[in-house]
């Protein structure tokens, strides 16, 4: 076992992923000397060379195209975006190239591309630095989409993720960076795309993703205190869902609070909404509940704390669940 | 003053345009209008008298396909079509100008490329009727899929080309553009991105003097082909109705990229002698005398000039050809219209590699529903 933070989870997977495929590149702004704005891919160019960790000029669009290519050519990029809100230059190429390669090509092109995004708010930045664009990528056939919640996952997912014949979008919760646990490397992971039960409860199943993981936590430990027993479940995999394991735990809790940082209009929440709706209507005590950003830019960082999910927010919710 | 004083009349750009269109002393000439071998200080031809002969049967069926396509499309056997009509000598010069191992990144008007990359044309047809959207395997033809988004493609060439860098391949890429495309960020990017990278790729943009309905200068101040100096590699531009300029100018920049130099822009100076597509009334935008203008420097024309002036095939050499071209587009057209539906199903195969569990579900669900249908006819 070794203790690591979530950010250099990230970095051994990396390596790890490096060290097992040759043909895994990475890419992106900064990501080379400097090793990341949030060091995730500290001290890679420095022992896999300039050829295999690329600082690349200053453009999304660039990164993702060239990265198409190069996954054309054979090899296995990892791309990093540096923060959420600059994903868009390059939103084009992920949503009519990247995601419909292996469609359009009959299935002759596979496309392993990775691209990392760090994702949410929390952190006091200013504007485009705090924002959960998922639901975007997710709408989007084609691609898969994951969110590592903590340096377990975050070790073993993006080396999943590289390991796909797909393309992935992997989100990374950037205030989490640096929260540490306990990694055991010789492990065997679960699958990319399956979601967990973190906390095993009775009375309310609470979904989350990526930072607010966390959160949930800590509101399933403060409602033990009112004698309220929540089910957690780190859904890991956005897109596809895992339906199984959700609808399996929400047919005994009979109720559902589903916790995410993006605006709820059109988001996961709704997805998963619809879906449990359809597929555990008789099981259901109550409707399904979403606690998430609200439908606003996000806020001027002064107000992030008003603006994102909290523990209270997401107490609230499970106390209106309980109450109907 | 009135409104409209304070700009140029639509006549006066007319006018304009047709002087802009004379043969410009910067552009590589192998071959003028007029079937005559020209000498250049920088670029030369010399081929057997089978592959020129080759390379006019390729301008030859390439037309000849292009011209089936588009009736198909008038009788409704295409949803649309999108002619290379003048272009064939940019198209075929380039794409005999590479080498099997080089790899060619087009955009969806590339039909004779995809001649020369031996992709078979009921594919390119399948596509315009709807029955694929690419479909054929880029690695089997070293020719990419067809690109419909404007100017994409040059990225995924630029990254091609990384990736030869990185693998220690000897061959070059070649990333096919128009007009309209320069002004698109991607071909931007794709220039810095090759430039500092020096990556093996040549930029080949066919500027055929529109987009859509726009001329070019909706898209630039400066010849094309100068572009490339901002970005720190060396442009040339090509008659784009020649094609052995193409040819000679397009092998060139290859072997250079080949060998370590790095990108190289080509503007293959030519014109769009057809509708932008199919769906397109070109008579709203242009007159008809630039048409005339640009009908006299033919590229087929100039090269069967060439053929006959050098006594390098004999009248049963075009006879054959002629009806070589004619079979072609017998069949063609024959297979097209038999060309199957893909059944219902079939859209659920390839979106991902496996087939994740809820979208098999759909697909199963799908499936029963439309059984359902085939056993209400059964009752």
């Amino acid at each position: 076992m070794t203790i690591l933070t979530l950010a250099k989870g990230l970095n051994e997977g990396l390596r790890r992923a490096m060290e097992d495929d040759p043909k895994v590149v990475i890419m992106g702004e900064d990501v080379g000397k400097l090793g990341g704005v949030f060091r995730v891919t500290d001290g890679l160019q420095k022992d896999f060379g300039e050829d295999r960790v690329i600082d690349t000029p200053l453009a999304e669009s660039g990164i993702v195209g060239t990265a198409i290519g190069l996954a054309m050519r054979g090899f296995r990029p990892v791309c990093e975006i540096q923060f959420d809100g600059f994903v868009f230059p390059a939103f084009d190429q992920i949503v009519t190239q990247l995601a419909k390669m292996h469609n359009r090509s009959a299935g002759n092109v596979p496309m392993p591309v990775t691209i990392r995004i760090p994702f949410g708010g929390g952190i006091g930045a200013v504007e485009h630095h705090s924002e959960s664009p998922e639901a975007l990528f997710c709408h989007t056939a084609g691609l898969k989409v994951v969110a590592c919640s903590n340096s377990v996952d975050a070790y073993f997912m993006v080396q999943q993720a590289i390991a796909a014949d797909d393309p992935v979008i992997f989100f990374e919760p950037k205030r989490r960076y640096w929260e540490k646990a306990d990694v055991d490397t010789a492990r065997t992971p679960d699958a990319l795309h399956t979601a967990r039960v973190i906390r095993p409860g009775a009375d309310v199943t609470v979904l989350a993703y990526g930072p607010m993981v966390k959160t949930a936590m800590d509101a399933a430990t403060a409602a033990e205190a009112d004698g309220h027993d929540l089910e957690v479940i780190d859904l890991r995999t956005l897109s596809p869902l895992d339906m199984t394991t959700v609808l399996d735990s929400v047919r005994h809790t009979g109720r559902c609070v589903v916790v995410h940082e993006a605006p709820g209009n059109v988001g996961l929440g709704a997805e998963v909404a619809a879906r449990v709706t359809e597929d555990a209507f008789y099981s259901l005590e109550a409707p399904v509940l979403r606690v998430t950003g609200f439908d606003t830019p996000y806020p001027a960082s002064r107000l992030e704390e008003d603006y994102l999910p909290d523990l209270d927010r997401v107490l609230d919710a499970v106390d209106r669940s309980l109450a109907f | 003053m009135g409104i409209g004083d304070s700009f140029v009349t639509a006549g006066d750009l007319d006018a304009e345009r047709l002087t802009t269109i004379n043969p410009d002393p910067e552009s590589v000439q192998l071959l003028t209008p007029e079937g005559e071998r020209v000498e250049h200080p920088d670029y030369e031809i010399s081929l057997s008298d089978a592959e020129y002969c080759g390379l006019y049967r390729d301008l030859v069926m390439v037309r000849r396909i292009d011209v089936e396509a588009t009736a198909l499309q008038r009788q409704g056997e295409l949803g649309i079509w999108a002619s290379l009509l003048g272009q064939e000598a940019a198209q075929v010069g380039s794409g005999r100008a590479m080498a099997p191992d080089d790899m060619a990144f087009p955009t969806y008007r590339e039909h004779g490329v995809a001649w020369c990359r031996d992709v078979d044309p009921l594919v390119l047809l399948g596509l315009f009727r709807g029955t694929n959207l690419g479909g054929w395997d880029p690695r089997a033809h070293n020719f990419g899929l067809y690109t419909i988004v404007i100017g994409s493609q040059t990225l995924h060439a630029t990254g091609y080309a990384m990736g030869i860098q990185r693998d220690g391949g000897e061959n070059a890429v070649i990333a096919y553009f128009g007009d309209g495309a320069s002004s698109q960020g991607d071909v931007n990017e794709a220039f810095v991105y090759a430039a500092v990278y020096n990556a093996p790729v040549i930029f080949f943009c066919q500027n055929n003097q529109w987009a859509i309905s726009e001329p070019l200068d909706r898209q630039t101040r400066i010849p094309l082909y100068r572009r490339a100096s901002g970005f720190g590699f060396p442009g040339v531009r090509v008659d784009g109705n020649d094609v052995l300029a193409v040819y000679a100018v397009t092998k060139a920049a290859l072997d250079d990229a080949r060998s370590g130099q790095g990108p190289r822009l080509i503007e293959a100076y030519t014109y769009r002698m057809g509708a932008h597509t199919t769906s397109d009334d070109p008579t709203r935008y242009r007159l008809a005398a630039e048409l005339e203008a640009w009908r006299l420097k033919d590229p087929l024309e100039r090269m069967r000039s060439f053929l006959y002036k050098q006594q390098l095939a004999e009248k049963s050499f075009f006879d054959d050809l002629d009806a070589e071209a004619d079979d072609l587009a017998r069949n063609l057209r024959r297979a097209c219209r038999e060309m199957p539906d893909p059944r219902p199903l079939e859209m659920f195969a390839h979106a991902y590699s496996d087939t994740p569990p809820l979208l098999a579900e759909q697909r199963d669900r799908f499936g029963t529903y439309l059984g359902s249908f085939a056993e209400e006819v059964a009752r």
